[in-house]
């Protein structure tokens, strides 16, 4: 078993390092997101809303992208995608702690709705699907200046019931624009299930209708998500145009702090899913593949839990926006 | 100087314009190689070719949402929205994505976009290609909002409306689209957004007005001149920012004040100008704002009897400016 799975990383043009850094986004994303719980539940930050259960999708993904090259639209789950991408824990805490010195708001809007220009984060809103025509629109721009930029954007399966999902697929597709759509399928949106979203079990059937590939990935396996990811990528850097991926994951909290999924969800149904937790088996399977040795992980989440106690110190130093700081930046002059 | 027709001085300004800055692109429904429905976009798909003139699919949302997308990324987009009564399906774009990007990124990203779309009536259009929106994205802090009455603006509004860091909406009358001509200098001029025009000086009442309603209201306003009252014409020109000056100013000159539109008045251009008066004139008025505008039904109905029931006509005007005259 161990073997066949190397050699899929060896196929995906993976090589220990790589491995190893990506086992070390997974479990850097799971302690802030762990972290940030323990603030909400402290009462010291107001809102959380977590990616715990999708960290290999997203690491997967987003490692396949070129950060500061290639355009990002992604949505209030994707803390591991703007890690990977060159966010960091202090950034997100920042935002946490609605601080001035937030990065994609400044402390404007609630934490998890991420932006920053200097990566090609493209800043998103509450109203989830509109980001889907963002990123379609900045995969034309880069093809209108000779680039050979993707834009990649990521939703959830409830998601894709909203109209700007069809209008953008379908937009890329008619266009061949080099957008790759992401969607993590949890089964959920906040406590309704995905059959009342959609007649189908596969989102990715949907690709059929836009003329596009329409990939199923398992969202548990870093490699597979890589993989998919980087086919994508390289169909969209050639011009030949866009591809719909579906990663298959699981929500492993409530939608947000301020949900209880005891409602929707059995607690049989939550265990099973955290049997299959994607961090602790990516970890298992690096080591019984030998490229993380007894200890190292271990060593990787005391490193990580340094940096994110560091940088919670950090944040909660970091000053509030004045109140009258509400009137500026309306408009550009 | 040449005169031009409206819709041509809409067209040289995008043509200018993207003559000048290869940033700026065109997108829209029908504005690729048949030049748009009215033809206001003709020409420019054969000198600049389909990556910069794009004939997009039949989706408002698509247009406005993938143009705000190209905009962040470095592009200058002009979205075309076929009729203003059809960017329904793109509101949400513009005012939950457009106009909070720059403010909700705590000034990171913004959007240098234009959405230009005709409006208005008299043109038999009925229902859904007749209507007068314009409010609803007013209200908006992060919009601006520009409505070009001749030809001269047309052309150094749209200019302005493309280099703005901001989302400008540049609604355009499509009656004046033919109808209305008048000289548009050959240079590279541009007119300010934010600023009032007066159009005509007066001293007795200030008519302040937007859109084809200026030819109306400076007709009307002729025809009392020839029995001694004199109008002031303002044309607001821009109706986000308003030029709050501009109408402060020409209201105290003149103590009567008539705002006309074409759109209903319930909570609309009329209310918000009607209410900058009253807060800063109140005493310097002989007589109550009066407002004229739109009955208060849901659109401008087919059957002409029912159109020129809902539109307003100079002699409407004048005879709603004999009542205040009179007051």
């Amino acid at each position: 078993m161990a073997v066949a799975k190397e050699d899929a990383a060896q196929r995906a043009g993976l090589d220990t390092d790589a491995l190893r850094t990506m086992y070390r986004h997974m479990a850097r994303a799971r302690v802030l997101d762990e972290r940030m719980w323990v603030l909400n539940r402290q009462g010291r930050a107001p809102f959380v809303i977590s990616c715990q259960g999708h960290e290999a999708a997203q690491v997967g993904i987003a490692m396949a992208l070129r950060p500061g090259y290639d355009w990002a639209a992604p949505y209030y789950r994707d803390l591991a995608v703007t890690l990977v991408l060159g966010m960091s824990p202090k950034d997100h805490l920042l935002a946490t702690m609605a601080r001035a010195a937030d990065p994609n708001s400044g402390g404007r809007q609630m934490p998890s709705h991420f932006g920053c220009r200097r990566l090609n984060i493209i800043t998103g809103g509450s109203p989830v699907a509109t980001q889907v025509l963002h990123a379609a629109g900045a995969a034309l721009a880069s093809r209108v200046r000779g680039e050979d930029a993707v834009a990649m954007t990521s939703l959830g399966e409830g998601s894709t019931s909203e109209g700007d999902f069809h209008e953008g697929l379908n937009f890329a597709a008619v266009h061949k624009l080099p957008l790759i759509t992401v969607v993590e399928n949890n089964g959920f949106a906040i406590s309704v299930p995905w059959d009342k979203q959609m007649p189908l079990k596969d989102v990715a059937d949907r690709a059929l209708a836009y003329g596009m590939p329409g990939v199923i990935v398992d969202g548990g396996d870093p490699i597979a998500c890589y993989a998919a990811m980087k086919t994508a990528v390289e169909r969209g850097r050639r011009g030949e145009g866009p591809t719909l991926i579906e990663a298959k994951v699981a929500r492993l909290t409530p939608h947000s702090s301020d949900d209880d999924d005891r409602i929707y969800k059995t607690r049989e149904a939550l265990a099973e899913e955290k049997k299959h937790d994607c961090v602790l088996g990516f970890r298992v399977r690096l080591e019984e593949a030998g490229v993380l040795a007894p200890g190292d992980a271990e060593e990787i989440r005391a490193e990580i839990m340094r940096e994110v106690d560091r940088a919670l110190q950090e944040a909660e130093a970091s000053p509030l926006p004045s109140p009258e700081s509400a009137l500026l930046h309306v408009y550009g002059d | 100087m040449p005169t031009k027709t409206y819709i041509e001085a809409i067209r040289e300004g995008m043509r200018d314009e993207m003559r000048r800055d290869e940033r700026v692109i065109l997108m829209g429904e029908d504005v690729g190689v048949k030049g748009g429905v009215f033809k206001a976009t003709e020409g420019l798909h054969k000198e600049f070719g389909e990556m910069r003139v794009i004939d997009t699919p039949l989706a408002e949302s698509a247009i406005v949402g993938v143009a705000i997308g190209a905009a962040i990324n470095g592009l200058l987009p002009i979205a075309e929205i076929q009729f203003q009564d059809f960017i329904m399906p793109a509101v949400d774009q513009i005012i939950s994505e457009a106009a909070k990007i720059r403010y909700r990124s705590n000034n990171d990203f913004n959007v240098p976009m234009v959405v230009r779309a005709p409006f208005g009536g008299g043109v038999h259009g009925a229902l859904y290609h007749s209507q007068s929106i314009e409010a609803i994205f007013c209200g908006v802090p992060g919009l601006k909002v520009v409505v070009p009455s001749t030809p001269h603006d047309a052309k150094g509004l749209l200019r302005a409306a493309i280099r703005d860091p901001d989302p400008v909406l540049y609604f355009e009358h499509k009656r004046a689209y033919r109808l209305i001509k008048g000289e548009v200098p050959d240079g590279e001029y541009v007119e300010e957004i934010g600023k009032a025009r007066v159009v005509r000086e007066g001293s007795d009442i200030a008519i302040l007005t937007y859109g084809l309603m200026t030819h109306f209201c400076a007709d009307a306003a002729e025809k009392l001149a020839a029995d001694g009252f004199s109008c002031e014409v303002v044309d607001l020109r821009t109706l986000r920012p308003l030029d709050r000056e501009q109408i402060i100013a020409s209201a105290r000159k003149c103590g009567k004040v008539m705002v006309v539109q074409e759109a209903n008045l319930a909570v609309s251009i009329a209310s918000e100008v009607a209410a900058i008066v009253a807060e800063e004139c109140f005493e310097y008025l002989d007589a109550p704002v009066m407002r004229l505008g739109g009955p208060e039904i849901p659109g401008v109905p087919f059957s002409p009897p029912l159109e020129e029931f809902y539109m307003l006509t100079p002699a409407k005007i004048e005879t709603a400016l004999r009542r205040l005259a009179a007051y």
